[in-house]
């Protein structure tokens, strides 16, 4: 299974480099890739069906217990074929739809990419692999949804589902951290056993809520949902493939996959019943109010999605039943209306509703597919639409709350089969308008691809035991350890359930003669734009960079006295802090009577020298007393025990004080640049950090002092290095290659001071 | 002793951060200097002081013993006069490099690269 994994990705990288013989006619050739894969999975639903689940792992990084495991069963190949089936109508598609694009090349490499890691999350076994791959489907999707990259709009959709998916993400990153904290591993089959355990924990609520939020945002659920309609941005065999038929039922199969482990608790049935309901029937009232094609197709998948969601919270067997066929049902009819508006977009120029009459007449392949993808997507019957609508009505009737959630599904259901018949029948309808009169039927790489999938909806329709032992069976399984068998039938008899489906479709032919998609509708709903989620979480990201933008223009304007005064208000307030909670101070006043008239005489001249160099106006004045702090210094380690010190100061001293000499006449007199409060209030700062540095040391003081290298040093400096005077050996023995070190600095120091001087003499030769 | 050095410590430490926060070159450079000078006597004193007792090791001995200067800070404030030595005397020609060039020695007017403003 690796190989299959890894086939999209290694033709997407190979792409880099031979693209440019797949800009051409000979792009068509890289369907090959998912039509194969379509095949490989294929070939394996005898072995699953019959119960096998295929298992394979790689170690990746056994230390951490991230490992590259793949599991194959029921759940995990109806979304594999529905990733390497529908890419490989797309990627057909595509050759057509595209054809001369000049950046074809790049549209395969991101849709391989893409597939490559769509295969890679539904078949990890491992949650962090399977972050690592989700994570990639969310970046090919902000290639692809930005593939326009020259229009603002395109850019800042892409940026948008980024965002949302982006967080999602993190959110799945964060939930399979818990999850392996709570049950140690990463083994999603061994977190199955645990399931006990992980629901038990005090942190499922937290590990559960971050699942959903993985789950919501990529699922494009209420209130996340917003990112899909701005993904329709992207070329059509995008919005087909990841917007519609896979990506965004990452989520669903995430919740899927999880629903054994996590699922059967209050919170898991209430928030994922109570999310799914919100989003299924906001964005089905949504397509009443919409005017384009792709707009009215993203809110309906939007309310799929919630459907999806919906069922899986219910949980019950014949709701993941429903969910499962209802998850081939939508792919089917939904991936052929977005081929089918992108015919119609291609051919037309154009995707608005109300200008789109009469094309059955130019399009008759076309208008063929549409209806029978609407068929589907109402779920009329003798389509696989009607089974799976059926199974929606067979899962709310049997749940706790059967009156309201049927009530819920019959008006998303009613409000979808209207957004198909718009989307699927009503442009081939009516009067040909004249300007449409010299459309021709584009290539059949374009108008096959959805008639092929809206075939296999009514084939499936016909002949539900299909869908019942190939996916319906295994995936119950998967959830269940003691699954019953289950039995599709397209005819159940005359019961509660036909009368609710004819219920269905009265309501949805009656709304689909009755409301008309315009345009004052769709200015109408815009006027409430403000309290959407869109408008919000874009107030709220703008907010974002205005509190960005007056943080940094505060904390990072500039003035380096404005950052040290920040660093150094920050160090009071927290040394203040502690110190204020432990300020005893064991001052030895006695020891002051031992002071030497010599001693008294260094500190005074130190104190004297600071102050004068602080406040004097003139610079020569503050260097010399600077020198004189030197030179104090210097006297001052000569009286306690450091010649060598006091040599080295007196010397860089003296070579400071003339080097500051000879360049300050060329610099300019001190001018009186700031005013009396600024300097008081960095005076406060200084003396209080100073203050505190006094304080700090006087405490320390009183610790008792570790000597046990100084021991060393005093033991073996002459043992082992034959040198007497320590600090000598220290630094030219013990340590003796940090000393080179500084010495090789102190170079670098001379050659750019070397190098300054130079640069001088230069320009002066120039005048 | 000590008091009056952590106090003389903190005094350099409040006159080195007041001078770098002026907004002259010529003063930010002192102002590094003397906080420069307050930490190698905040490094000494942390090794206490000892009166007198260099860390020699006298011609009739061969290991050092009794009461003596402790030799660890003094090495490590010997490498951080020379090496601030460096920075200084760079520093210097660079501030005259500068003025030469920008005609002010105002921190103010150097907070930008942009060579027009």
């Amino acid at each position: 299974m690796l190989e299959a994994v890894l086939v999209g990705f290694i033709f997407a990288i190979l792409l880099v480099f031979v693209g440019r013989w797949f800009r051409g006619p000979i792009a068509v050739v890289s369907a090959l890739i998912p039509i194969g894969l379509f095949v490989y999975f294929l070939w394996h639903i005898g072995g699953i069906s019959a119960g096998d689940v295929i298992y394979e792992s790689y170690r990746w990084i056994p230390s951490f217990g991230v490992n590259l495991s793949f599991k194959l069963d029921g759940l995990s190949l109806l979304f594999s074929l529905m990733i390497t089936g529908v890419g490989s109508l797309v990627f057909l598609y595509t050759a057509a739809y595209l054809k001369g694009h000049k950046y074809l090349d790049r549209f395969y490499g991101y849709l391989s990419l893409f597939m490559a890691a769509m295969l890679g999350l539904v078949l990890s076994d491992n949650l962090i692999s399977m972050f690592v791959f989700w994570e990639l489907t969310s970046i090919s999707s902000f290639f692809l949804i930005g593939f326009n990259n020259d229009s603002k709009a395109s850019r800042q959709s892409a940026l948008v589902a980024l965002g949302i998916t982006g967080l999602g993400g993190l959110l799945l990153l964060g939930g399979a951290l818990l999850l392996g904290f709570i049950s140690g591993t990463y083994e999603i089959s061994e977190m199955l056993t645990q399931s006990d355990v992980i629901t038990q924990h005090p942190y499922y609520a937290l590990a559960a809520i971050l699942m959903f939020g993985a789950a919501f945002t990529k699922s494009a659920q209420f209130p996340f949902h917003f990112w899909l309609p701005g993904a329709m941005k992207a070329p059509t065999p995008v919005s087909t493939y990841l917007h519609s038929a896979t990506m965004v039922k990452a989520g669903v199969y995430l919740l899927f996959r999880f629903s054994p482990v996590l699922g059967q608790t209050e919170l898991w049935h209430t928030t994922l019943i109570s999310i799914g309901a919100i989003t299924m029937l906001y964005s089905a009232i949504h397509i009443i109010f919409r005017t384009d094609l792709k707009g009215i197709l993203a809110y309906s998948t939007i309310s799929a999605l919630g459907i999806l969601v919906f069922l899986i919270g219910i949980g019950t067997e014949a709701a993941l039943i429903a969910a499962s066929v209802f998850i081939v049902v939508h792919a089917l009819y939904k991936a052929s209306l977005f081929l089918i508006t992108g015919i119609i977009d291609h051919e037309t120029g154009t995707r608005d509703i109300t200008k789109l009459t009469g094309l059955r007449k130019v399009l008759l392949p076309v208008a063929i597919a549409g209806f029978i993808a609407a068929l589907i997507s109402g779920g009329v019957p003798p389509s696989i639409g009607f089974v799976g609508k059926d199974l929606i009505y067979e899962a709310t009737l049997h749940s706790n709350n059967a009156v309201l959630l049927t009530v819920l599904a019959i008006a998303t259901n009613a409000l979808l089969f209207y957004g198909g018949f718009v989307a699927g029948v009503k442009p081939f309808m009516g009067q040909l308008p004249k300007k449409f009169e010299k459309i021709h039927l584009p290539s059949p790489l374009m108008w096959l691809p959805p008639l092929i999938m809206v075939t296999a909806g009514i084939i499936f329709g016909i002949a539900p035991g299909l869908v019942e032992t190939t996916f319906a069976q295994p995936i119950v399984n998967v959830m269940f350890t003691s699954a019953e068998d289950v039995h599709l039938k397209l005819w159940h008899g005359f019961n509660l359930v036909l009368g609710l489906s004819a219920l269905t479709l009265a309501v949805g032919t009656i709304l689909y003669f009755l409301l008309k998609p315009t345009h004052q509708k769709e200015t109408f709903i815009s006027q409430f734009n403000f309290i959407a989620p869109k408008d919000l979480t874009l107030k709220l990201s703008d907010g974002f960079e205005w509190f960005g933008h007056i943080w940094t223009g505060y904390f990072q304007n500039g003035y380096l006295r404005h950052y040290l005064s920040i660093v150094v208000g920050f160090i009071i307030l927290l040394l203040g802090y502690l110190l204020l909670f432990d300020f005893d101070l064991d001052i030895d006043y006695a020891s002051l009577a031992r002071i030497t008239v010599y001693e008294i005489a260094i500190v005074l001249m130190m104190v004297i020298a600071i102050i004068f160099t602080v406040f004097t106006k003139s610079r020569l004045a503050a260097v010399a007393a600077m020198g004189v702090v030197g030179f104090a210094f210097s006297l001052f380690f000569l009286f306690y025990s450091a010649p060598d010190l006091a040599m080295t100061q007196f010397s860089v001293d003296t070579l400071t004080v003339i080097l500051f000499v000879l360049v300050l006449y060329k610099l300019p007199t001190y001018l009186k640049l700031t005013n009396d409060k600024i300097r008081i209030k960095h005076g406060i700062l200084s003396l209080s950090l100073g203050g505190l540095i006094t304080i700090l040391i006087l405490k320390v003081l009183n610790e008792p002092k570790n000597t046990e290298i100084t021991d060393f040093y005093a033991e073996n400096a002459y043992k082992l290095a034959h040198g007497k005077n320590i600090v000598n050996v220290i630094l030219v023995d013990f340590r003796g290659i940090d000393t080179m070190i500084e010495i090789s600095v102190l170079v670098v120091a001379a050659l750019g001071v070397f190098g300054l001087l130079k640069l001088r003499l230069k320009t002066k030769d120039k005048k | 002793m000590e008091l009056l050095l952590a106090i003389i410590t903190g005094l350099l430490y409040a006159a080195g951060i007041y001078m770098i926060m002026r907004r002259s070159i010529v003063k930010l450079i002192l102002g590094i200097v003397l906080l420069g000078n307050g930490v190698n006597l905040l490094i000494f004193l942390l090794g206490r002081i000892t009166k007198g007792e260099p860390p020699i090791i006298s011609d009739s001995d061969k290991i050092l013993e009794g009461i003596f200067a402790d030799p660890i800070p003094q090495a490590l404030i010997l490498t951080a006069i020379v090496i601030s030595f460096g920075l200084q005397s760079f520093a210097i020609i660079l501030v005259k490099r500068a003025y030469k060039v920008l005609k002010t020695d105002d921190l103010d007017q150097l907070n930008t690269t942009d060579e027009d403003s």
